[in-house]
């Protein structure tokens, strides 16, 4: 007992690695917000306390433009994507083995970790050989292939971990798959299948690379449009539209962890990956 | 068990939507690039490729076969430029991938030593950074490494240094870039492992004599090993293609190949060379690639 209790102790070494890795990871985002208010024009002078950079943003056509682009295209591939990827992920945990797995599986699972330059380069490149016109629905395309695949995963590992025995008693009580997984399973993943399309909200909202590639002249996206921007150096008025992008993300992220906690007794954590 | 035959077929049929999709958005393009990086570029044109024509039958299909060549190929082969942007690209990913499991090892195991109530707190701490934009974070440290930037002001405050220093541009800021950005990526596998391992292991070993340490390095370490192996495949293999952060945060003197890919295709508008260099790159994480998705299948798949 003692030894355990020794071992699984908290060391020193354990707080401040863990107090270091979140400072790590939050002060730059901190930072920024900060510097979102700061009225000064120069960025790195303070210039006390503003929301004018704030006002110049929702007076940027160009810049509010770019952003309907982006929540169009995010809403429409998001949906999709979850569709598919869920779709992907109860073929990959209730089919067991039927041909073309192992290319099923391949195909879901590279673009997680493939470069962004290839994928967005192929897609183009596609796009270009069947003479489709570029713009709303060619990023669209693009995004919910790739973001299928970030809901595939964490539906998977959901459905993977729910207890089988449930939706196989609503069969065994009469209920055609169809119906058992509507009414049995479904309700059980909702929280993971929610945290999928918010993943793929999430991932499509922040593309710089596979847009680049695949949109056409008049049709920015607000990544794209914030990237130009940054290339040329840091503006005040950027500062102010990633902390709103910034604190979005915080509203939905808390909305879905409440959420889930309210739907799940499990208490199973939406976890990306 | 009557239930679970009954599930089987219908499940495979919900795999046929999500399957035409990746075939035909993400594997056939990919025949496109191959066939891209084999013509040549049409001088003097914007970058226009002949719209694809299934009706000109088996004579069409010899001739474009013909019209085929290695040029590009042979272009990349002859141009230290080109090699050299590939060595750059694996030594980065290979430096900051070394970096992450250096920095991400000591906070999973922080975390997985955390009372079990706070766990998934600490686990959802990590998970929001990768949630917000990858952009803004990138954008974020541009403003606290630039030259009057916030970081030389605390050096210089500090007495630390006398001068500002440069960091933007640097090889320093982009490792720092990677590792930021990077960092959920190392730190979630390995702690998916690390909490994994059975205390009473660890009991037995400090029953046995063992220290601290000792205890460490025999059992928490092997243990943690497939975590290593998915935290480092899932870092290595996109920092290779990385083009945002090097774009924004390193010097242009030596472009990583994601940098001189969106070169060639953007601003030389040379179609075919892009795809070529795309096909070398694909070629070239073939191996990490299938050894992830090996990693990945028994990941998700094995539980059941």
């Amino acid at each position: 007992m003692m030894a355990t209790s020794a071992l699984a102790r908290l060391s020193p070494f354990n707080i401040t690695s863990l107090a270091l890795g979140l400072a790590f990871l939050y002060l730059p985002i901190v930072i920024l917000v900060i510097y979102s208010f700061n009225a000064s024009r120069l960025v790195t002078v303070w210039g006390g306390w503003s929301v004018r950079w704030y006002v110049e943003f929702f007076n940027d056509g160009a810049m509010l433009s770019a952003l309907a682009m982006s929540l169009r295209v995010a809403a429409v591939s998001a949906t999709a994507a979850t569709v598919f990827g869920t779709l992907a992920a109860v073929a990959l945990t209730r089919a067991g083995a039927f041909h073309g797995r192992t290319l099923f599986s391949g195909m879901l699972y590279a673009p997680l970790v493939m470069p962004e330059v290839i994928t967005g380069l192929s897609l183009l490149l596609l796009f270009v050989a069947v003479d489709a016109q570029r713009g709303f629905w060619t990023v669209t395309i693009a995004h919910t292939t790739l973001t299928m695949c970030f809901v595939a995963v964490v539906v998977q590992s959901r459905l993977g971990s729910l207890d089988r025995s449930l939706e196989e008693a609503a069969m065994d009580l009469g209920c055609d798959p169809f119906r058992a997984f509507v009414k049995v399973t479904l309700p059980l993943i909702l929280p993971s299948v929610v945290a999928g399309w918010m993943l793929a909200f999430t991932l499509s909202m922040d593309d710089v690379v596979i847009a680049s590639f695949t949109t056409g002249p008049g049709s920015t996206t607000l990544p794209i449009r914030i990237y130009s921007e940054v290339r040329l150096g840091v503006k005040p008025e950027i500062n102010a539209i990633c902390t709103l992008i910034v604190g979005s993300i915080a509203v939905i992220i808390v909305a879905a962890s409440l959420a889930s906690k309210l739907s799940s007794r499990q208490g199973e954590s939406a976890a990306p990956l | 068990m009557s239930g679970r035959r009954l599930f089987s077929v219908p499940a495979r049929r919900a795999a046929l939507a999500p399957f035409l999709w990746m075939l035909l958005f993400f594997l056939l393009p990919f025949g496109f690039v191959l066939k891209i990086s084999l013509s040549h570029a049409v001088i003097a044109q914007p970058p226009y490729l002949p719209v694809f024509d299934p009706a000109g039958g088996v004579a069409a299909f010899k001739a474009a076969i013909a019209a085929l060549s290695l040029d590009n190929f042979r272009l990349l082969a002859s141009d230290h430029f080109y090699a050299l942007s590939y060595l750059r690209s694996v030594v980065v990913a290979l430096v900051s991938t070394s970096i992450l499991l250096a920095v991400g090892y000591p906070i999973a195991y922080g975390m997985s030593r955390l009372p079990a109530r706070s766990q998934p707190v600490a686990m959802i701490l990590v998970i929001v950074p990768f949630w917000t934009s990858f952009l803004i974070r990138v954008y974020a440290w541009i403003n606290i490494l630039q030259h009057d930037g916030i970081l030389n002001k605390v050096l210089v405050a500090l007495h630390l240094v006398s001068a500002p220093l440069v960091w933007l541009s640097t090889d320093a800021a982009m490792y720092v870039g990677i590792v930021y950005s990077y960092l959920p990526f190392m730190i979630l596998p390995l702690y998916a492992t690390l909490a994994k391992i059975d205390p009473a292991l660890l009991e037995a070993s400090a029953d046995l004599g063992g220290s601290r340490l000792t205890t460490f390095w025999l059992v928490t370490a092997p243990l943690s090993l497939p975590g290593i192996g998915a935290g480092a495949l899932l870092c290595f293999i996109p920092i290779v293609g990385e083009f945002v952060i090097p774009d924004l945060l390193a010097g242009s003197a030596s472009p990583m190949i994601g940098q001189t890919l969106w070169l060639e295709f953007f601003t030389n508008r040379d179609w075919p060379v892009a795809s070529a260099l795309a096909v070398v790159l694909l070629v070239l994480l073939l191996a990490p690639l299938l050894v992830y998705e090996r990693v990945q299948r028994r990941r998700l798949e094995g539980a059941q």
